[in-house]
């Protein structure tokens, strides 16, 4: 048990500690750091940065993670029916997007969004007028959820999949001595089985859009006036911290999150098993 | 001789001596106020330190650095100097603002940019070589880099400049029957005609670049940004930011430049094919398009700046000082090698050869360097236009204390006018705004025009 306590001590407690000390001081560039109290939090509460980048990552939320994980519920069914052909080339295949390093998949995204030089500008030219244009206010959000699914769908999937492999065959076979045709075994065996796996994928997926921060960050450089250095609250943070010389208001905009986060979760942890009790 | 050795033991006592106090005054990093007058030396002394030697850490992104610090532990063996490549100006001052705070680890020279000398000097975190008889060197610097290392106090020595000049395709201009402009009148013209002659080039691009609009507004004779004895005003409505913006809208309501972010990847693609007709920059652009834009050879030429009424008026673009931290461990030596890096011939030759554009009028003068034809540009003579735009720049120039973080959230504000093709002046009243609550925030008294 020792070991474990010092590991969990050092890694786990003692950042957060330090983190919450850190945001009871101010830092200027006149006058260096001084003790606030909870001057950062009266702040943080009141930010209309803070609060927008929220707002964006809950719309984002709300949207991309429904949809992602019901393309990867498809896809573990579709692959579980064993009605599939080459199946083993479809699970790597959907896999494959995650083992592609975030960065490169976004360079990569960032590249065929171009209008100029990438797909989206073949596409356009195509049709003759610009039918996509994923660098505007009202598409670039869209965009980045295009991005996130296609790199966790696979990985979502396999969460799903590895959860139906673990129902028995005989439930299967009883169900076909009951005369159940194919959709009925998916709604009243293959879903109620996933559905810890489903919570699971749902509280990784709310953390994942939360701390959304990659994508945006390397998109800003194609397009800067685009996404603003309070984009998402991880962005805001990093830029509070590292070019705003503000290291304790980053501190506070991050415990500030985690609590929103860990609620969140929280909330659709007891939504998501309350049933199973 | 062994009068000279013991004379030169002394000295060299005296001078670890020296540099021991001052270590010790500077222990707490931020609060040493920029170094005090108790602490300096002459130049005999200098080169005293020098012979004697020691080691120094020097903090550089410049490429030609690593010729410079080999010439350098030639002339002066017992100096050993570790190079420490920054890689580029935006990450060199995040580490440098993280060394100092960690009170460890500071490099005893360090290169900063000259909007970034604010930011470090006003906390004290630089030293004053003035104490070091660092003012006597003022005349071999042009004017206006002089001026960005001097406010009250020497923070730093220049290293280079960027007095701008329009660097233009003289391909596209051919293309689309057009000369090179000398007024921005001639370059909105201009601008139509190049989309009109071919609607997927343009003159130029533009996505809001903060780098750009400050040396911009500079170059139209505004001051947006004065700071004297802590207090700052920004004014982004003065006349000259009035007359560029007034000026530039334009270029923005009518699309007539591509919207593409510079530096990235299609931008050098879109120089090398001729999407792009011209770029505004600093007299460092040449190595840059010899390097980036390849397939240009021969096809680019350097102009003046167009200016606002026929009188010539420049401004400078990037440029950056070395300088020494207050919290460096060997200043006294830190101050024999800056003053090597920045001022002997040796040092600025090497820094020549491989395209550097010096900050010392002697060598910008000189006849080699004027007399220089660049393959480039068809074997045009460039380094006397340039160096011509050197001596045009305005004067009295200011940066923000804290331009770094202003110029990060350039994008949020003025360039959103890019974006939306709405008005540059409403966006620069919101960088105001923004610029204002970060300031007061910081701890300065500043006044919003």
């Amino acid at each position: 048990m020792t070991p474990f306590l010092v590991a969990f001590a050092l890694m786990i407690v003692t950042p957060l500690v330090y983190s919450m000390y850190l945001s009871l001081f101010r830092n200027q560039l006149m006058g260096g750091t001084t003790f606030a109290g909870f001057a950062n939090y009266v702040t943080a509460f009141g930010d209309p940065k803070l609060w927008d980048g929220v707002g964006r990552v809950s719309l984002f939320l709300v949207v991309q993670v429904p949809i992602m994980l019901g393309i990867a519920l498809i896809a573990a069914l579709a692959i579980d029916s064993g009605r599939l052909h080459g199946k083993s080339f479809f699970r790597v295949a959907l896999f494959l997007p995650y083992a592609v390093p975030g960065v490169v998949a976004v360079l990569m995204w960032g590249f065929m969004y171009d209008d100029r030089l990438g797909l989206t500008g073949s596409v356009n030219d195509l049709v003759g007028f610009p039918l996509i244009d994923p660098y505007t206010k009202q598409w670039i959000l869209t965009a980045i959820g295009n991005i996130v699914t296609w790199e966790f769908v696979g990985y979502n999937m396999l969460i799903l999949y590895a959860a139906l492999k673990t129902v028995p065959l005989e439930i299967y076979e009883a169900a076909a001595i009951d005369g159940a045709n194919q959709f009925r075994i998916v709604r009243s065996i293959k879903i109620p089985a996933v559905r810890g796996a489903l919570v699971i994928a749902t509280i990784f997926s709310i953390l994942g859009s939360f701390q959304l921060f990659n994508e945006p960050t390397i998109l800003k450089q194609i397009e800067p006036a685009l996404i603003s250095t309070y984009y998402t609250p991880n962005i805001y943070a990093y830029n509070l911290s590292f070019v705003g010389n503000q290291v304790s208001y980053a501190a506070t905009v991050a415990i500030v999150m985690g609590l929103v986060t860990a609620v969140v979760a929280y909330v659709v942890q007891l939504r998501g098993t309350r049933r199973e009790i | 001789m062994t009068i000279t050795r013991n004379r030169r033991v002394a000295l060299g006592a005296l001078a670890a001596l020296m540099a021991a106090s001052l270590t010790a005054c500077s222990g707490g990093g931020d609060d040493d106020g920029g170094g005090g007058a108790s602490e300096g030396a002459n130049a005999d002394e200098i080169e005293a330190a020098l012979q004697e030697g020691g080691s120094l850490t020097y903090w550089t992104w410049t490429p030609q650095a690593e010729t410079q610090v080999e010439a350098f532990e030639k002339a002066y063996p017992n100096v050993d100097v570790t190079l420490v490549d920054t890689v580029g100006a935006g990450d060199a001052n995040t580490k440098l603002q993280n060394a100092i705070a960690a009170g460890d680890g500071v490099p005893d020279v360090v290169q900063i940019e000259y909007q970034s000398i604010p930011q470090f000097q006003l906390p004290g975190q630089l030293v004053d070589l003035t104490a070091f008889g660092f003012a006597d060197l003022e005349d071999l610097y042009t004017p206006s880099t002089w001026g960005a290392v001097s406010q009250q106090g020497i923070w730093g020595l220049p290293q280079d400049s960027g007095p701008m000049a329009f660097f233009y395709n003289q391909e596209v201009f051919d293309d689309a029957g057009v000369e090179a402009p000398t007024t921005w009148d001639e370059y909105i013209e201009a601008a139509r005609t190049i989309k009109e002659n071919d609607p997927d080039t343009c003159i130029g691009n533009d996505t809001g670049d903060a780098g750009f609009t400050t040396s911009m507004i500079w170059q139209a004779g505004g001051k947006p940004f004065h700071t004297e004895n802590g207090a700052v005003t920004i004014d982004l409505a003065d006349e000259g930011t009035t007359k560029w913006a007034d000026m530039y809208q334009p270029l923005i309501d009518d699309e007539l430049l591509c919207q593409l972010p510079g530096w990235s990847d299609e931008w050098y693609q879109a120089l090398n094919d001729g999407t792009i007709g011209s770029v505004a920059l600093g007299a460092w652009m040449p190595g840059i398009l010899e390097d980036g834009v390849p397939d240009g050879k021969g096809k680019w030429r350097v102009a003046p700046m167009p200016t606002y009424d026929g009188t010539p008026t420049n401004a400078e673009n990037g440029g950056s000082a070395e300088s020494i931290p207050g919290a460096a461990e060997n200043k006294l030596l830190a101050a024999g090698f800056l003053k090597w890096l920045n001022s002997s011939d040796e040092s600025i030759d090497a820094f020549m050869e491989t395209g550097g554009f010096p900050a010392t009028v002697k060598h910008l003068e000189s006849p080699e360097f004027l007399g220089y034809e660049s393959e480039y540009f068809g074997g045009q003579k460039i380094n006397e236009v340039l160096a011509a735009g050197a001596a045009d720049v305005n004067e009295g120039w200011q940066y923000l204390p804290w331009q770094s973080y202003a110029n990060s959230i350039f994008a949020d504000t003025v360039g959103q006018a890019y974006l939306d093709k709405s008005s540059l002046m409403d966006g620069l009243a919101a960088w105001q705004e923004e610029n204002v609550s970060y300031g007061t925030e910081q701890g300065f008294e500043v006044n919003g025009g």
